[in-house]
């Protein structure tokens, strides 16, 4: 009983890792309809930056604070300079575009900060948390860890309902012809779109990077639960994707944990292909209101 | 020329290979309803269309009091006072009514007028009074809104952006006789009421050439025909060969 409290707490911790990649592909998915394959890869290289920042002023929240404001710019550079091309043009292009820009990444942190595993910090402690004599597998940065990825999550979604900004995106997700005939410039509001989802994974890295350590591929299975998270959730619904990631989270942390670790990135396989082949649309997809 | 308010000027526009407007001109006084009439594939929404920035023209003009808008993007186009209802009203059903008249008040051009949060607020509470059955349903995703109702609000959304020119393709399509004819009741209200320049596309001759002051008759992307509105209702050869009625 115990360990499977201690299974469910960890599964919720890295799952709230999974839907804050997953947001931020849904994000762009939304806007652009395009799945970017960059996403973790962009996570890795502002994780970088804040360790740099870190080792160079003595602060984790400076580093913190650096990563994410990197993660905001990367996202929209990477919008205006190589997606605004092929936004609108047959989807293998927005493809091989966003995988070029994961190799580039990957090769340029490879260049940079070079292949071996570096440790990250972490905001709190990481000793584990007991009630009473029990440990519960968890420990005050995981705490932190859903905090964060709830609070980005619930800011997110009062932008998207109550701010100007926010109704602009929904619309633009929506209908981008009829947003543009109503004078909303399309153009920046995908950039807004690609910052944000470049903040979330920027998050995310942060913090994921403690627990496995920081590589140039390190972002690579993180990625691919994201995306998995994301498509259980509908690939369409930001709360979908919260949602999705933390049941995978939970799934994953079980699979581990009873069958033994070496079999997670394989039950994320089978999870992605089960949901893919019966609820291709989601767990949570309704009743449609609009057949595209 | 300086008196109209919309004036396109050999205009030529396609998709791919096919040009679907050939050379088309036509003026619009300000303050008056110029309905475009012609059968399926005349061109009647591509020059809606190449007029609002959707399709790039090939060739031609667009002028709107003398501001040149060819071949700018449509958010531009939107900005500088042109409203376009395009067929089937693209009411985004996803957001609320009040969501869908905010868009609308968004992105008005600096004319003089206050163009504040509060103003556009105000803006969004007038239409909910003028129109009580969105009024009503204001907080309800817009998908729960009758044919009727959503031509409707798609037409006061494109009024909540202050436009010179309204644009609307079809704004009848599909909908129930009483509907059609509060569409028609409106528009022609909206011209004596706000000196708004209409340019109207309608399959329903008979019903738009009783509210219009203009009839430009388009055929095979060319215009065939352009004449006062009781003319053209007269015309009985043209309305057999072109109009079908």
């Amino acid at each position: 009983m115990l360990e499977f409290l201690q299974f469910t707490l960890s599964g919720i911790s890295f799952g709230a890792v999974y839907a804050a990649v997953a947001l931020s592909l849904v994000l762009i998915w939304r806007g652009t309809r395009i799945l970017n394959f960059a996403q973790g890869a962009m996570a890795m290289f502002t994780t970088y930056i804040a360790l740099e920042v870190i080792r160079g002023t003595g602060s984790y929240w400076a580093g913190f604070a650096v990563a994410l404001a990197a993660g905001l710019v990367f996202g929209a550079l990477a919008e205006v300079t190589v997606i605004r091309p092929v936004e609108g043009k047959p989807p293998l292009n927005a493809v091989i575009v966003t995988i070029g820009l994961l190799v580039l990444v990957e090769g340029l942190a490879g260049i940079i900060y070079g292949g071996q595993y570096r440790s990250f910090p972490a905001a709190f402690t990481v000793t584990g948390l007991r009630a009473g004599r029990s440990p519960l597998g968890i420990s005050w940065f995981d705490v932190f860890t859903v905090l964060a990825v709830l609070a980005a999550a619930a800011a997110l979604a009062a932008g998207f309902r109550y701010t100007t900004a926010g109704l602009r995106l929904r619309a633009t997700a929506f209908d981008a012809r009829i947003a543009r005939l109503l004078g909303v410039r399309v153009g920046r509001v995908l950039t807004l779109g690609w910052a944000l989802a470049g903040l979330l994974g920027a998050l995310a890295g942060l913090l994921i990077s403690p627990s496995t350590f920081l590589y140039p591929n390190s972002m690579d299975s993180i990625f691919v639960f994201g995306f998995t998270a994301a498509v259980i959730g509908g690939l369409d619904s930001p709360a979908g994707a919260v949602a999705g990631g933390l049941i995978l989270g939970v799934l994953l942390s079980y699979a581990g944990g009873y069958l033994g670790s070496e079999l997670t990135p394989l039950a994320g396989l089978v999870i992605l292909a089960l949901v893919l082949t019966f609820r291709p649309d989601g767990l949570f997809a309704g009743v449609r209101l609009r057949r595209v | 020329m300086s008196s109209a308010a919309l004036s396109v000027g050999s205009l030529a526009a396609g998709y791919g290979g096919v040009l679907a407007l050939k050379d088309v001109s036509l003026t619009a006084a300000p303050a008056t309803i110029t309905v475009v009439l012609g059968a399926n594939g005349a061109g009647k929404t591509t020059l809606l269309r190449t007029v609002s920035g959707l399709v790039r023209p090939r060739a031609g003009r667009v002028l709107v009091d003398d501001t040149d808008l060819t071949g700018r993007p449509p958010e531009d186009v939107a900005r500088a006072g042109v409203a376009h209802v395009p067929e089937g009203h693209g009411v985004i059903a996803e957001l609320t009514v009040e969501e869908n008249l905010r868009l609308g008040a968004m992105s008005w051009r600096r004319d003089g007028r206050n163009t504040g949060r509060a103003a556009r607020a105000a803006a969004v509470a007038a239409a909910c009074d003028r129109f009580p059955n969105l009024g009503r349903r204001r907080h309800k995703p817009a998908a729960v809104l009758s044919g009727g109702e959503r031509q409707l609000l798609a037409i006061a959304r494109a009024l909540l952006a202050r436009p010179r020119v309204l644009l609307l393709d079809e704004p009848s399509l599909g909908l129930a006789p009483r509907a059609v004819r509060q569409v028609m009741e409106l528009i022609s209200q909206l011209r004596a009421e706000s000196g708004l320049t209409i340019l109207l596309v309608e399959q329903n001759a008979r019903g738009a050439l009783a509210i219009a002051d203009q009839g430009v008759v388009l055929s095979l992307g060319t215009v065939v025909a352009t004449a006062d509105a009781g003319t053209l209702a007269a015309d009985v050869a043209l309305r057999h060969h072109y109009l079908g009625y």
